[in-house]
């Protein structure tokens, strides 16, 4: 006769509330867990995705990723010179944030190196990769951007030609695709009366220098296009992405690429660790820590609900000593109630899950080797935590039957 | 079966002392008291309340050895003052059914399970420890409540599931503690008697502690206890008509 059973089954409904109660406290603890791996999964989504070989980046920076990073985009050609480097593509990487039907939208913008880049590697999900090289986006869903739809930033409208599912930056916002040319104009937005004022500012600061005063027909350039003016520096990218050729050392290219005084270079590895060390180390230790005192807590929870329990059968305990029940019997009584209040509060905790946290504003990754860790804790928490009631159990006299 | 046998002893308590603290608060609870209970033999103990009956009942039950003296069951030495000579979960187990003042069934466990348990726990299987059990339970007239729960039986009806428990490893020995405490007078000398013809047809030597004197006539020897003190009265007839 399994007596944990039958006690269950004779206080069914409070039983069921409990499993309730920690399946709640489990779902928490498995959603900090999955909160975790969601941040590192989506800091390092694009990293893996883009699949580089190596990342060119401004000298002493840490990469578009964590920091501001700036190269000229002629670096690109550069770096198609090094030999065993099989393609070259630049990398614009920028967060906007702007204002949509009433509500702020903050879009991850990424560059496309158009044409080598349309965007094939991307997963979509509805649509095609970019076919032009301006006015298309490929949008994340999270964007709420459907299909078709147009969307206006700055002076230009953008048609979504495509869609991805779980594109999301380091800091959680949807990514847009656009080409890179698209991208630097939607960073470099202005407005025409920025553009004036700057222009004449530029002729202002012509008008104090010898050579404007004794040529003054070279003051009709200051209020030309900047990208006319040669004197004025073309707008710069993010990073440059290397593919190496099959069989060459990648250690050899970045030997070549970090003799370079201006740019740093890092392997795609090197990259992501610096991403996870950098902006996402701080969430994630502090997720960690909540995630640890989450458990502690559990099991402290846990460990008071079997005391309790306990204490409600402490005179049948008592009696069944009395009958000569071994120790055993009332070891397994107790142990054997905790670990179905673990299985049972551990199972409803991941359906429940199942249906809540995909509708959490950040991704929530259920990991299979997270879940087994948690299975594991929840299995020692409830051998652990139903060592207060036997202790009581184990306390108990005979005597106290005769009461 | 028919057990009458005086050659054969269920239980002995020689010279049993129970001292509770020590110095100034030292009390002494039990002193020098002795019982002889054959198998088959149905013995009362009387005494008024705080006389040491429970002490005494608690200590030849195994539960709270005495201070000093020895306790048999059968032939064999199993407590020697505090000092156990055997496993005393496993011979109260084995040898002693208890029967108290209330019922002490199980809660969470049906009338037949409160009996199945105590076969369960003494090795016997499931189905063979619920047949025996249907069958006390039968035997004692419960068996139509045997899928209740206690909480759903009346107060005779769980006395009587609680003597089915008692009986359920065939005991060599049952102790009551006023087991008719919570019952009419009709239901009391019911269950008196069916103690007296358990005690005859099984062979078990019980005692009873009780204060109830209308049933007096069913026991075959009397002890009472006073200020710790056990002595034996001459015969029932006599104790009944003082």
């Amino acid at each position: 006769m399994n007596l944990a059973t039958k006690d269950i089954r004779r206080n069914l409904g409070r039983f069921a509330l409990t499993c309730l109660g920690i399946s709640m406290l489990l779902m928490v603890v498995m959603g900090m867990g999955g909160i975790y791996r969601g941040i590192v999964e989506d800091a390092t989504l694009l990293i893996d995705r883009i699949g580089a070989d190596l990342w060119i980046v401004q000298r002493d920076t840490r990469g578009p990723f964590a920091e501001v990073s700036r190269v000229p985009r002629n670096l690109v050609h550069r770096a198609l010179a090094v030999p065993g480097v099989s393609s070259a593509r630049e990398f614009l990487y920028h967060t906007i944030q702007r204002e949509r039907n009433g509500k702020p939208l903050r879009i991850a913008v990424l560059g496309l190196s158009w044409p080598a880049d349309k965007g094939e590697w991307l997963p979509l999900t509805a649509g095609r990769p970019l076919g032009q090289a301006h006015f298309e986006m490929i949008a994340d869903t999270s964007l709420g951007l459907a299909l078709d739809e147009q969307l206006t930033l700055g002076e230009d409208t953008y048609r979504v030609v495509g869609q991805t599912e779980s594109m999301i930056s380091s800091s959680g916002d949807g990514i847009g695709f656009f080409t890179v040319a698209d991208a630097r104009v939607i960073q470099f937005d202005q407005t025409g009366e920025a553009v004036r004022l700057e222009r004449a500012a530029r002729e202002a600061r012509g008008r104090q220098f010898d050579v404007a005063r004794a040529q003054p027909q070279l003051l009709e350039n200051a209020v030309r296009p900047a990208a006319e003016l040669p004197q004025i520096a073309g707008p710069q990218i993010s990073a440059v992405m290397l593919h190496v050729l099959p069989g060459r050392d990648r250690g050899q290219v970045a030997e070549i690429v970090s003799a370079w005084g201006d740019v740093s270079v890092y392997t795609k590895d090197a990259q992501r660790e610096l991403l996870l060390q950098g902006s996402v180390e701080k969430v994630r230790r502090q997720i960690g820590l909540f995630r640890i005192l989450l458990v502690i807590i559990a099991a402290i929870i846990m460990a008071l609900i079997l005391y309790t329990m306990t204490l409600d059968k402490i005179h049948s305990i008592a009696l069944l000593k009395l009958i000569g029940a071994p120790n055993k019997v009332i070891l397994a009584l107790i142990m054997q109630q905790a670990l179905v209040l673990g299985t049972i509060g551990f199972g409803i905790a991941y359906l429940l899950g199942q249906r809540v946290f995909p509708l959490f504003p950040r991704r929530v990754i259920l990991d299979g080797s997270d879940l087994l860790q948690l299975a594991g804790i929840v299995l020692l928490i409830s051998l652990g935590s139903s060592l207060l009631g036997l202790w009581r159990a184990m306390r108990v006299s005979p005597n106290e039957a005769l009461s | 079966m028919t057990v009458r046998d005086s050659e054969m002893p269920a239980i002995r308590a020689e010279r049993l002392v129970k001292i509770y603290g020590e110095g100034n608060t030292e009390v002494v609870a039990m002193q020098d008291a002795s019982m002889h209970v054959n198998r088959g033999e149905v013995v009362a103990l009387l005494g008024p309340s705080g006389s040491g009956k429970s002490t005494f009942l608690t200590a030849v039950g195994l539960i709270n050895p005495p201070t000093s003296g020895q306790i048999f069951i059968g032939s064999t030495l199993v407590l020697d003052g505090e000092r156990p000579h055997a496993d005393l979960r496993s011979m109260r187990r084995q040898h002693i059914g208890f029967i108290f003042q209330k019922s002490n069934l199980i809660p969470f466990l049906s009338a037949v399970e409160n009996v199945q348990i105590a076969m369960e726990l003494n090795g016997q299987t499931s189905i063979a420890a619920r047949r025996r059990a249907l069958e006390l339970m039968d035997y004692l007239g419960v068996a139509e409540r045997a899928d209740n729960l206690p909480s759903m039986l009346s107060g005779g009806q769980q006395q009587r599931v609680a003597v089915a428990r008692a009986l359920a490893n065939k005991p060599s020995v049952i102790l009551a503690d006023e087991p008719t405490a919570a019952l009419d007078s009709r239901r009391s000398r019911q269950v008196m008697e069916l103690l007296a013809t358990v005690a005859h047809e099984q062979g078990a030597g019980v005692i009873v502690v009780t204060h109830d004197h209308r049933a007096l006539d069913v026991f075959d020897a009397l002890y009472e206890m006073e200020d710790g003190r056990m002595r034996r009265k001459k015969s029932v007839i006599h104790s009944v008509i003082s």
